[in-house]
């Protein structure tokens, strides 16, 4: 690992300002202390959020769930507001690495990071969030750009993430024997406005799929998705899964899903 | 005092491992000492044009920067095969040479060429990166169906075949053919398996400047063993001049039975730059470099009669040596392999033929079970594919084909001379509710899943020695076992054990037989191993040889200890020594009733005179001391043998294979301590199914390995596997006088085939290729489906 600068920052605001082009904010720091150390990535600041008590915490209100960027993955996969609001969000979060990445790791840097097999953005597409930063608020479906690309800019910070509560919803994943991240991991939510199917892990970005939403939007049950085609195209091919058979396991899991709501 | 052999002792290291008190290799520090990284080579086949450490030696922290230039001008001996196999047309085994630093050419992604030493572990770092290494890049040998018709890795070595080796009579065998009612073939990959031990591999080495001896602290499963050959091979140091010391060691599943490049440089460099060095390695370098497992392509066949006898067996195997052969990388595929290859059966005629490869891999070597996994797989692959073809119950064509009468004369090598495999098998069909299958299936069906059960019978030749029979097929050593047992003074008991223990548990059973052989308590024996300066010498464990072979050593130790005894005890009661009995730690003379324990007869060997109230004069002829050694070389392998079954849920939608149930039954003559054997079984079954489901290192066409990860490599997790169901037969082995067999290696031995077995009976008999994975088995599960419409 090379030498760089340790930060940590007392607010956003001086957070914000330490920033520049050759910096990362670091909170649970799951995936960039570990590409520094292989030398994958390397920075000249490190600026330390963990310490702005602003950006951690659960707050539900009637219509939504809003999780402070900070926040570690088993304190929302434990939190009984999340349980009983969004019981699918909390089990997300209970499936996410193990109990060492799950008390480290949290929503924002999870989101922030953008890994094309992470869980976290499937929830966000499924439930209509929008992303709180220290400048705007973005809507889920806009945040999402591409493989490990957001439309963050650089000295912006994630400070919440607000997720709507939808009628029901569930989140199954297919995932990765080897690393346990997700080679396809369906979220399913149905809302007052609509059903979204948040896919992630199939494609080198999150995505709502369109034509599984339709099927269920017009008959809500399993059976819908059968007619559905889901091409392989733009479908990740490694050596753990084919294109082939990662679009028929986003179907298999659509269903899973469906048939959990 | 009630027998300990046979109880569940609790394991003595349970303590000190579960409180994070073990003392492994890069627990070590030795004052002063400098840390080192290797320079390792990206490429899978390369020439070296040149090795520039003009910048990387002005880095900071850097105390040298060592090559294998620098090798070749000491002359330090390189790597070697411990056994010399010879071709079927008589002619010997072609070895490359295989330098600790590479000079001229690197053969595999991770081979060492140059080391950098610096005085913290981050300058190391830093230097390693300023090393440039100008490199010739050539056409890397990865495919081990391709490499007899590519490219010469290694100057000399035609086909890149290092031998084609034949055992068995291919004219017997064509006779058997000619009158078989059918023939049943088989292809096979058996898949390439890393070892992954917890602890990755290290050493610390300190050379003493004063009396020029060099301390190894190693990762090793046979210090002495790597003591003697960096020593004869290496040239590093005379024996006498080098201790090797393997302390905690945290798994080696035949991966740490070589000595490898780094100890050699290490030891070397220690006493070159006249400081202490520490190497550790990085789980990737654990992965390139540790040596693999398996690899085989193999086509079988087996010549049957309609109602199910065996008639002759033919075993075609290529197996991969990757870019070396090491120590037990040579007879792994053949003396281990192809024996074992006609299973536990009657098989009247039969022949293993095997031409190792060179390629551009990490080298491969023994994996837990070495060779005989691979055998099992094949014999008892085929074996259920007969019994589908033939309409026969797989139970019923096993029964059929069993031995019934011991010693029993297996076709190509070994002397069997106990077992019941009948027993066996009707205890696992018994467990494993083998009679409920049709309704559990049925069940299954109704939730639209596929249901498969799975049947393996195996035996396997382990306890590795007798030397006189290890060294005619060409073993480079004998493999004995000795052991020393001293008596304090005071009472407690040292046993000294060439053994090596890196999770088999020998403080705990050693202990248990030395107190039932000298009536000690058991918490007054210490069991010490993994020290060239501590006890006699050790050809150290793997091919679960330890109790066998070790264990026995112990024994004959303690059983000279009580002669002694008896004769010191005889003088002190006034009886002669015949008359004196020996029993449960006491020294009795039956017709006086008077009697000396053991530790008043230890106490009086120490004190061989009289003075005031002690009178303990030595018998004529006697030294004093009570300390015993004993070198044990048994008259053959040990046999264990069993049948495991399981059962697989498939759920088709998905391809994912649950595994629901699994049994074994297995036959290891007498059983020391339950408690550690079941988890030897478990342990051993868990690396079996992760070859069957998981497991599966691949490289790519340039010999990149592209599965040098956890993220990329499948290991076999507790929530993956079912409650096991064990059970146990016995027929005591009659090669040792405890009756014990090898018990660390049937577990991997038997589940691969008894889980793939299982799920091909799942899928109707579609044949599946290592690892099950879940897109495989979800493609064949498509394909079967379209099949069956078809029929209806």
């Amino acid at each position: 690992m090379k030498t760089f600068n340790y930060h940590s920052a007392k607010d956003v605001k001086e957070a914000s300002k330490l920033a520049s082009s050759n910096s990362a904010f670091l909170a649970g720091g799951m995936t960039t202390i570990p590409s520094m150390k292989l030398g994958l990535a390397s920075y000249k600041d490190i600026i330390d959020i963990k310490r702005i008590k602003k950006l951690s915490g659960i707050k539900v209100s009637g219509k939504t769930v809003t999780i402070g960027a900070t926040t570690k993955h088993s304190e929302v996969a434990k939190s009984k507001e999340v349980k009983k609001a969004i019981p699918s969000l909390a089990a997300l979060a209970e499936g996410i690495g193990d109990p060492q990445v799950r008390n480290r790791g949290t929503i924002g840097g999870s989101i922030a990071n953008n890994d094309p097999a992470a869980d976290y953005p499937s929830a966000c597409i499924a439930l209509n969030a929008t992303i709180h930063t220290n400048n705007r608020k973005i809507d889920a479906d806009k945040f999402f750009r591409g493989m490990f690309e957001t439309s963050l800019k650089s000295s912006e910070i994630i400070e919440a993430i607000e997720f709507n509560i939808p009628q029901k919803s569930s989140y199954q994943k297919l995932p990765n024997p080897a690393s346990r991240y997700a080679i396809v991991g369906v979220y399913v939510a149905k809302h007052k406005t609509g059903i979204n199917v948040g896919v992630t892990g199939a494609k080198s970005c999150v995505y709502n799929d369109k034509d599984l939403a339709g099927a269920l939007s017009s008959n809500f049950s399993s059976s819908a998705i059968d007619s559905v085609k889901v091409s392989e195209s733009g479908m990740n091919s490694d050596i753990h899964a084919s294109a082939e058979y990662r679009a028929s396991m986003v179907k298999a899991f659509a269903k899973k899903a469906v048939e959990a709501c | 005092m009630a027998s300990l052999v046979g109880s569940r002792v609790e394991r003595k290291e349970d303590k000190r491992f579960l409180t994070g008190k073990g003392r492994y290799t890069s627990d070590i520090n030795i004052a002063n000492q400098t840390y080192a990284i290797f320079i390792r080579s990206p490429h899978a086949r390369a020439k070296i044009k040149k090795v520039d450490t003009s910048k990387a030696l002005k880095s900071s922290g850097v105390v040298d920067i060592l090559t294998g230039e620098h090798i070749a001008q000491d002359k330090i001996g390189g790597l070697i095969a411990g056994w010399a196999i010879r071709s079927e047309d008589g002619s010997e085994m072609k070895c490359p040479a295989n330098p600790p630093l590479a000079k001229d050419s690197v053969n595999f992604v991770g081979d060492p060429v140059a080391v950098v030493f610096a005085e913290t572990l981050d300058e190391a770092r830093a230097a390693a990166e300023l090393v440039k290494v100008d490199y010739k890049v050539l056409k890397a040998v990865s495919n081990l169906g391709e490499a007899m018709n590519s490219e010469a890795i290694h100057d000399g070595i035609d086909k890149n075949m290092c031998y084609d080796w034949l055992l068995g009579d291919r004219q017997k065998v064509k006779e058997a053919f000619d009158k078989a009612d059918k023939i049943i073939k088989l292809d096979i990959v058996n898949n390439r398996l890393i070892p992954n031990a917890m602890e990755p591999r290290a050493c610390v080495i300190d050379y003493n400047t004063a009396s020029e001896e060099i301390t190894c602290y190693t990762t090793s499963q046979n210090p002495h063993l790597s003591r003697l050959i960096m020593s004869a091979f290496g040239g590093v140091a005379p024996e006498n001049k080098l201790r090797v010391v393997a302390p905690d060691v945290g798994g080696g599943f035949g991966s740490k039975i070589n000595l490898y490049n780094e100890e050699i440089v290490c030891s070397w460099a220690s006493k070159k730059i006249e400081r202490p060095i520490k190497w550790v390695a990085e789980r990737t370098e654990s992965f390139l470099t540790d040596t693999h497992g398996r690899d085989h392509i193999t086509h079988a066949e087996l010549a049957v009669t309609n109602d199910g006898k065996f008639l002759g067996f033919k075993n075609e195997t290529i197996a991969n040596l990757g870019a070396y052969a090491r120590v037990f990388g040579t007879v792994t595929p053949t003396y281990l392999f192809g024996p074992c290859a006609t299973g536990v059966y009657i098989m009247p005629a039969a022949y293993s033929n095997v031409k190792a490869v060179y390629t551009n891999t990490a080298p491969v070597d023994a994996y837990r079970g070495a060779g005989r996994p691979e055998a099992t797989y094949t014999i008892e692959r085929i074996v259920d594919k007969a019994a589908m073809e033939l309409g026969i119950d797989p139970i019923e064509i096993r029964m059929k084909n069993f031995p019934t009468e011991f010693p029993f004369k297996q076709t190509l090598v070994h002397q069997i001379d106990s077992g019941d495999y009948v027993a066996g098998l009707n205890k696992a069909k018994e467990m494993a509710d083998y009679d409920g299958f049709a309704a559990r299936k049925k069940e299954s069906e109704s939730k639209g899943k596929l249901r498969g059960i799975g049947v393996t019978s195996y035996f396997e030749a382990c306890g590795i020695a007798p030397s006189p029979v290890v060294m005619m097929l060409g073993c480079g050593v004998g493999l004995w076992e000795s052991a020393e047992v001293r008596f304090n003074p005071t009472g407690q008991v040292t046993v000294y054990t060439g053994s090596h223990s890196h999770g088999q548990s020998h403080q705990t059973t050693f202990a248990q037989i030395a107190a039932d052989e000298l009536g000690v308590p058991i918490e007054n024996i210490d069991v010490v191993h993994g020290d060239t300066d501590k006890g006699t010498f050790g050809m150290g464990t793997y091919g679960s040889r330890s109790l066998t072979v070790g264990g026995i050593a112990i024994v004959n130790a303690c059983k000279k200890i009580v002669n002694k005894g008896k004769k010191i005890a005889a003088k002190m009661l006034e009886a002669s020594p015949d008359e004196v009995d020996f029993k449960n730690g006491e020294f009795i003379v039956a017709k006086s009733n008077k009697k000396k324990t053991i530790g008043e007869v230890a106490f009086a060997s120490y004190l061989p005179g009289v003075r005031d109230e002690v009178k303990s004069p030595l018998p004529e002829g006697e030294e004093p001391g009570l300390i015993e050694s004993s070198f044990f070389d048994p008259a053959n392998f040990s046999f264990p043998a069993g049948s495991h079954i399981c059962e697989v849920e498939i759920d088709p939608e998905t391809g994912h294979v649950k595994l629901d149930k699994y049994t074994a039954v297995d036959d290891f003559g007498t059983i020391v301590n339950p408690l550690i054997v079941e988890g030897q079984v478990h342990g051993g079954l868990a690396q079996g199914i992760g070859q069957a489901l998981y497991e599966n290192a691949q490289y790519d066409d340039s010999g990149q390995l592209i599965t040098a990860s956890y993220m990329d490599y499948t290991m076999p997790r507790a929530d993956d596997l079912p409650e096991f169901n064990l059970g146990f037969t016995c027929t005591k082995a009659t090669t040792n006088p405890l009756g014990v067999k090898g018990c660390g290696e049937a577990g991997t031995i038997a589940a691969t085939p008894t889980v793939m077995n299982a799920v091909i009976n799942a899928l109707g008999g579609k044949e599946i290729s290592l690892p099950a994975t879940a897109e495989k088995v979800w493609k064949a599960c498509k394909e079967l489906k379209k099949s069956n419409a078809k029929a209806a």
